[in-house]
Order: structure tokens, then C-alpha cells, then sequence
């Protein structure tokens, strides 16, 4: 059957780690907030201004990297007006959330009307090439699809390293822990709760825009209005799909690009074509609202998360 | 630095703070205009003009307003028992979907009943919606927000499906388009001549009605006590999960309002860009009005003169009308922490 051989072709896992490179960083982001006790709704927002600003960066003449920093520090930018208002003043973290993706949408449409006022279609950028790493390319199937990407790519892999080591080898990673599952005690230890949070938030947040810019500047080269299109979304589903855990949602993310890579070749079939297009659509949303079904019951959620911390209370 | 509560906050601490939040989004948006290359003086001026300078104006707001009470409301309801809907721009779809498939005719009865039977059933078919999250959230912990959010993207490939499939208008020239309500299922006009229809006062009536329902009732007092303190509530013999599934209801039908309003009242059939996001916007409406349902109105009003003024100040001044949108975004940004701060003191430690 065509669908199985499908399975069995690098250039299938190839897609699937191209889709998945994206959810992975903002998927990180997401889990570092909410490791430390902040739920960030700003993601879907960040991602959208994140994608703009490494692109517009690159566009205007930096090289790909700075394009990629110049992101990551717009969506610390956020991340720092979100953890201002969540963190030291407490708000509502689902009203600040929404009203930071707002801003950050609304921000970055007004941005590109301002930077490319006469243009009708935007203008692409040379973009991330794959990197052939040697010798490891060359293993069937494996190499194709995993050692034949981007460099954008393979800095998310990095990444997820770098954040379990983090999170479960240091103490930094403790108290960030700590800060999500009992703020009280991490204050009675003298350390600072308030900044732990807000920095979870900022690097979360940076986080969340390199994966808006992985879109724009290795997955495609230009920026579209709706690009963004809930991928911010799926990644808080993914969080919780993966436990919060960043080994495990990085499973995550490639089991679900996996099956997103997967039913973009099913369209492409004689059976597929028999299908309207909107359904092969819905199916990254609805296997998102499955897997949260399917892992809720006996989610683990960070103790604290969701709740403010205010010294002197009790 | 640390929060302190304050017992009795004075009139100069209730009113201080909101107003300095207006003032700091006004001058925000002015800086962003004078980036445009713009006169913020002029840009300012223009949007007001757009918004309140002449009948035409005032009829556009309250038109543009209309949808915005009924989405306002249905988060104003849910955030109140802290259930977050975030989905209403899926019910907003629900209702005008039902509309467009029941009111082109199919109905074999008396045409007075058909205005009336559409606005239930969009209610119904709104709150149907948004059941499927409220019980995924009571049966199974699934956090309402993700799966509402989710719903909007699943909703809308829904509708344009249908549109480019069953519901497209063969007369539709190609454009994946309803075909267009019968007479007896458009909302008539207020005032006859005048481009206002009867779907603002119901929005108007539903607003009062919910305001009713929330200091007048059982149910309310039970959704203000889920919200405040759920095991408070529980203690106290509240089923909380019946009460969240009730929100859940009353929540989805009010978003389907605006959209059986919008198709009835305004547009007359159904197209995929029914809604330029009127779903999301009701939450500003909602934080703005402090989500008391009376408030909404005023809020309603507010955030749809922004639109309308932005959109006709962008034509004029040549800065673009997303100028609209992240006023509203700093308006609802600064306006929760401006109430926060009418409540609790600053102290430095």
C-alpha cells in the first residue's frame, strides 16, 4: 500500500523534522515558562514577530545568524513585558497572554505595512541551505532524514540537550523547578522567585521567536500574513503532551509533524484527491485536542503554575 | 517589591489608574503614528471623526458594535466563572452557519416564526460548540483554553469546506459564498432609511438580560462563586462542574448571537470572512467592561469606534489600521494592571 511505503522513505522524516523544527523551539520556550510557574499565551504572538524580525533583519542585510538573534531578542522583548505584568504584578496570565499575542500580531502587521508599504507579494531572502554532515548523511533512511537538514535544524536539537541538561543538571535548573512547584519554599531558600520567573519567561520567550523565524528564514524564505497560522497553539498542547519534559516533547513534536508530513503525501494520492483539502487541514488541530485528551487525566502539571507569588503573603 | 492590599481605596485610587492607562495608550499610539510619518494630532482626530463625526459614522460604529456586545458578553459570562472560552469566533461561525442553512428557505412555516426559530437554534448550535470543550474540561482535565483555541482553526476549515462543497451558491459566480437568507429571515431595520438593524437592540436586550441573570439569579451568584473559589464553591454544595457546563451554554449561544446577527442584520449570507476576528475582540470588549455585562455595551462601543475610525483614518492619513488593533492591545494590557492598581499598593521591601 502507498501510504506504508510512504513510511519508509527518508524523504518522508526529512519533512517531518523540517515541520517539527519549529514546534520544537517554541515547544521548549513554552515548557521553560511553564516549568517555573508561568502559563505563556503570548506564544502564538511571539512567533509571528519572531518570524518578521529575523526575516525583515535578513532582508534589510544581516547574515542569517544575526537575523536569528535579532528574534530571539525581539521575542525577549515580549517576554519581558509579559513577565513584568504576570510576575512581580501578578495578572491574570491568561488576559496578559492574549493581549500579548495581540500586541505582538498587531505590531508586527503594522511593521511590515510601514517596511514594505508597495510590495503585493513579499520579497523572499536566501535562506538557511541544508548541511550535509558527513559520513552520518550517508546512513540509510537515518541520515537522510536527520543529518541532511538545516543548520537552524540542528541548533533545536542542540537545544533540547542544552535545556534537559539545564533544567534537570544545575542548580539554576532546580530553582527554576522549584519556582514552578512551591515559589514559597524557593523564597525561604533566599532566592529570588520573582527573577527566576521573569527570566524563564524572557528565555522562554526568545525561545518561542526563534521558532517563528525558523519558519521565515529555513522552512520558507519570506513572510506571510496567517503563517504562524496556531502552530503556537499546538506547541502549549504539546507541552502538555510531552509532560513538560523537553526529551519528551520532542517526541512529541516529531510524532505530530510526523503525522502532519504524513498527510500532506496522502492529499498527494489518487485517495487523497477524493477528499476535500479542508480536512487534511483540520487534522494537525484535531490531533492536538486528541493528545491532550489522551494525556490529561494523568498530566503532571508544575504545582505552581498559574499561580502568582507575592512575598509577605501567605 | 511586593503587593499590598488596600482596605479602602479612595476615589483618586479608583479613578487614577484606568484614566492614566487611556492616556498612556493615546500617547502610545501617537508615537506609533508619528513613526508612520503621520500628524498624531491629525491621526487622532481623523479616528474620532471616522468613529462619531457624522450620522453615517455613528450608525457604521454602533452596526460594527453589534457583534462585538454579543462576543463581549459570551466572554464576559465565561471569564467571570473563570472558564475561558477563547473560542468564540467558532460559535460566532456556528450561528451564522445554521442561519444561512435554515433561513434560505427550507423552513415550510408562518414567516413570523422564522426570526425567533433562527436565533434559537444559532444559540443552540453555538452552545453545542462549545459543549464538546466544557465536558472534554469536566470528564477529562483538559484545559479549556487550548482546545477552545483549536476549535476556531477546525470550525473555520469546516465552513469553508461547506462553502466550497453543499453550501455554495450556484449563482455565486464561483466565490465560495452562501446562497442569500429569504426576506422573512432578515432582521429589519431599527429606523427605516437608516443602516441599523434590529440585531444591536437585541444585542443591547441580551446584555441587560445576562446582567439579570448575574445579580438576580441562582445560577449567577453559583458562577461568580466557581469563579472566585472553586473548592470554596464546592464546600459550599455547588456542583462546579455543572455550573461550568451551564457557563459553557449560556457562553457559546451568546457568540452564536453575533453571528446570526451578523448574517440576518447585516450581510445576508455567509462568506469566510464573516468575522474579521470579532470573537477575539469580545475578550477586550469583556476585560475593558471589567466583564459586567452592562459595561460591555459601553466597551462594545468604544472598541468598535477604534475600528472604524482606524479604518477611515488609514484611507485619509496613509498609516496602516492595524494602528487599531495595538491600541486595543495596550488599552487591555495597561487596563488590567491600571485595576490591579486600584486595589493593591506598590511596596518596596
Amino acid at each position: 500500500m502507498e501510504i506504508i511505503d510512504i513510511l519508509f522513505t527518508a524523504s518522508f522524516w526529512a519533512a517531518a523534522i523540517r515541520i517539527a523544527s519549529p514546534l520544537i523551539f517554541a515547544t521548549l520556550g513554552e515548557l521553560i515558562c511553564e516549568r517555573a510557574g508561568v502559563l505563556n499565551l503570548g506564544i502564538e504572538g511571539i512567533m509571528v514577530a519572531g518570524a518578521f524580525a529575523g526575516w525583515m533583519a535578513v532582508y534589510s542585510g544581516t547574515d542569517l545568524w544575526t537575523g536569528v538573534a535579532i528574534a530571539m531578542f525581539v521575542g525577549m522583548a515580549f517576554g519581558l513585558l509579559h513577565s513584568l505584568l504576570t510576575v512581580p504584578f501578578g495578572l491574570s496570565q491568561h488576559v496578559v497572554g492574549l493581549g500579548v499575542t495581540l500586541l505582538a500580531t498587531s505590531s508586527t502587521y503594522y511593521a511590515y505595512r510601514l517596511a514594505l508599504p508597495e510590495v503585493t507579494s513579499p520579497p523572499k531572502i536566501d535562506a538557511f541551505q541544508p548541511l550535509e554532515i558527513p559520513l552520518l548523511s550517508e546512513i540509510p533512511l537515518l541520515g537522510g532524514a536527520l543529518f541532511s537538514q538545516t543548520p537552524f535544524t540542528y541548533l533545536a536539537f542542540i537545544l533540547v540537550l542544552v535545556v534537559s541538561v539545564v533544567l534537570y543538571r544545575t542548580p539554576l535548573g532546580l530553582a527554576l523547578r522549584a519556582a514552578g512547584e512551591n515559589p514559597a519554599a524557593v523564597a525561604a531558600q533566599g532566592l529570588p522567585v520573582t527573577g527566576l520567573r521573569m527570566g524563564a519567561v524572557i528565555m522562554g520567550s526568545g525561545l518561542m521567536a526563534m521558532g517563528g523565524a525558523f519558519l521565515t528564514m529555513s522552512a520558507f524564505d519570506s513572510f506571510f500574513f496567517e503563517m504562524v497560522n496556531g502552530r503556537g497553539w499546538i506547541c502549549i498542547a504539546l507541552v502538555v503532551f510531552g509532560a513538560w519534559r523537553p526529551g519528551k516533547a520532542l517526541m512529541g513534536a516529531v510524532l505530530f509533524a510526523a503525522f502532519d508530513a504524513l498527510q500532506i503525501r496522502v492529499q498527494q494520492t489518487s485517495f487523497g484527491a477524493e477528499i476535500p483539502y479542508q480536512i487534511f487541514l483540520m487534522m494537525p488541530y484535531i490531533l492536538s485536542i486528541l493528545a491532550l485528551v489522551m494525556v490529561s487525566r494523568r498530566a503532571e502539571v508544575p504545582a505552581a503554575l498559574m499561580v502568582p507569588f507575592n512575598k509577605g503573603e501567605r | 517589591m511586593r503587593l499590598e492590599a488596600i482596605t479602602q481605596p479612595s476615589l483618586l485610587r479608583k479613578m487614577v489608574p484606568p484614566i492614566l492607562a487611556l492616556i498612556t495608550t493615546v500617547i502610545f499610539a501617537s508615537f506609533l503614528a508619528m513613526i508612520a510619518g503621520a500628524n498624531p494630532l491629525s491621526v487622532l482626530g481623523l479616528i474620532l471623526k471616522g468613529a462619531f463625526g457624522s450620522q453615517f459614522a455613528i450608525l457604521e460604529t454602533l452596526n460594527r458594535a453589534t457583534p462585538l456586545i454579543f462576543t463581549g458578553l459570551a466572554a464576559a459570562v465565561a471569564f467571570r466563572a473563570k472558564f475561558w472560552n477563547i473560542g468564540a469566533e467558532a460559535q460566532l461561525y456556528a450561528g451564522a452557519l445554521i442561519t444561512v442553512v435554515l433561513g434560505t428557505g427550507v423552513l415550510p412555516w408562518p414567516s413570523f416564526t422564522i426570526l425567533p426559530t433562527l436565533a434559537l437554534v444559532s444559540i443552540l448550535a453555538g452552545a453545542v460548540l462549545l459543549l464538546a470543550p466544557a465536558l472534554l474540561k469536566t470528564r477529562f482535565g483538559v484545559d479549556e483554553v487550548v482546545t477552545t483555541l483549536l476549535f476556531n482553526f477546525i470550525f473555520l476549515l469546516f465552513i469553508s469546506m461547506l462553502l466550497e462543497g453543499p453550501l455554495k451558491d450556484p449563482m455565486g459566480m464561483g466565490w465560495p459564498k452562501s446562497a442569500r437568507l429569504i426576506a422573512e429571515a432578515r432582521l429589519p431595520r431599527l429606523v427605516d432609511g437608516l443602516r441599523l438593524h434590529w440585531g444591536f437592540a437585541l444585542a443591547v436586550l441580551s446584555a441587560i438580560g445576562i446582567w439579570v441573570i448575574q445579580t438576580r439569579s441562582t445560577l449567577g451568584y453559583e458562577m461568580r462563586a466557581v469563579g472566585l473559589n472553586k473548592e470554596a464553591a464546592a464546600f459550599a454544595g455547588i456542583s462546579v462542574n455543572t455550573v461550568l457546563v451551564k457557563t459553557a451554554l449560556l457562553s457559546g449561544g451568546l457568540a452564536a448571537l453575533a453571528g446570526f446577527s451578523e448574517v440576518a442584520g447585516l450581510k445576508g449570507s455567509l462568506t469566510l470572512d464573516l468575522s474579521p476576528g470579532f470573537g477575539y475582540t469580545g475578550i477586550i470588549v469583556a476585560m475593558l467592561a471589567l466583564l459586567n455585562p452592562l459595561g460591555v455595551i459601553i466597551a462594545a462601543l468604544f472598541v468598535a469606534g477604534i475600528f472604524v475610525g482606524a479604518d477611515s483614518m488609514s484611507r485619509a492619513a496613509d498609516v496602516p489600521t492595524y494602528l487599531a488593533d495595538i491600541m486595543l492591545a495596550t488599552a487591555l494590557l495597561l487596563m488590567v494592571l491600571a485595576i490591579m492598581l486600584t486595589r493593591f499598593r506598590v511596596v518596596r521591601d
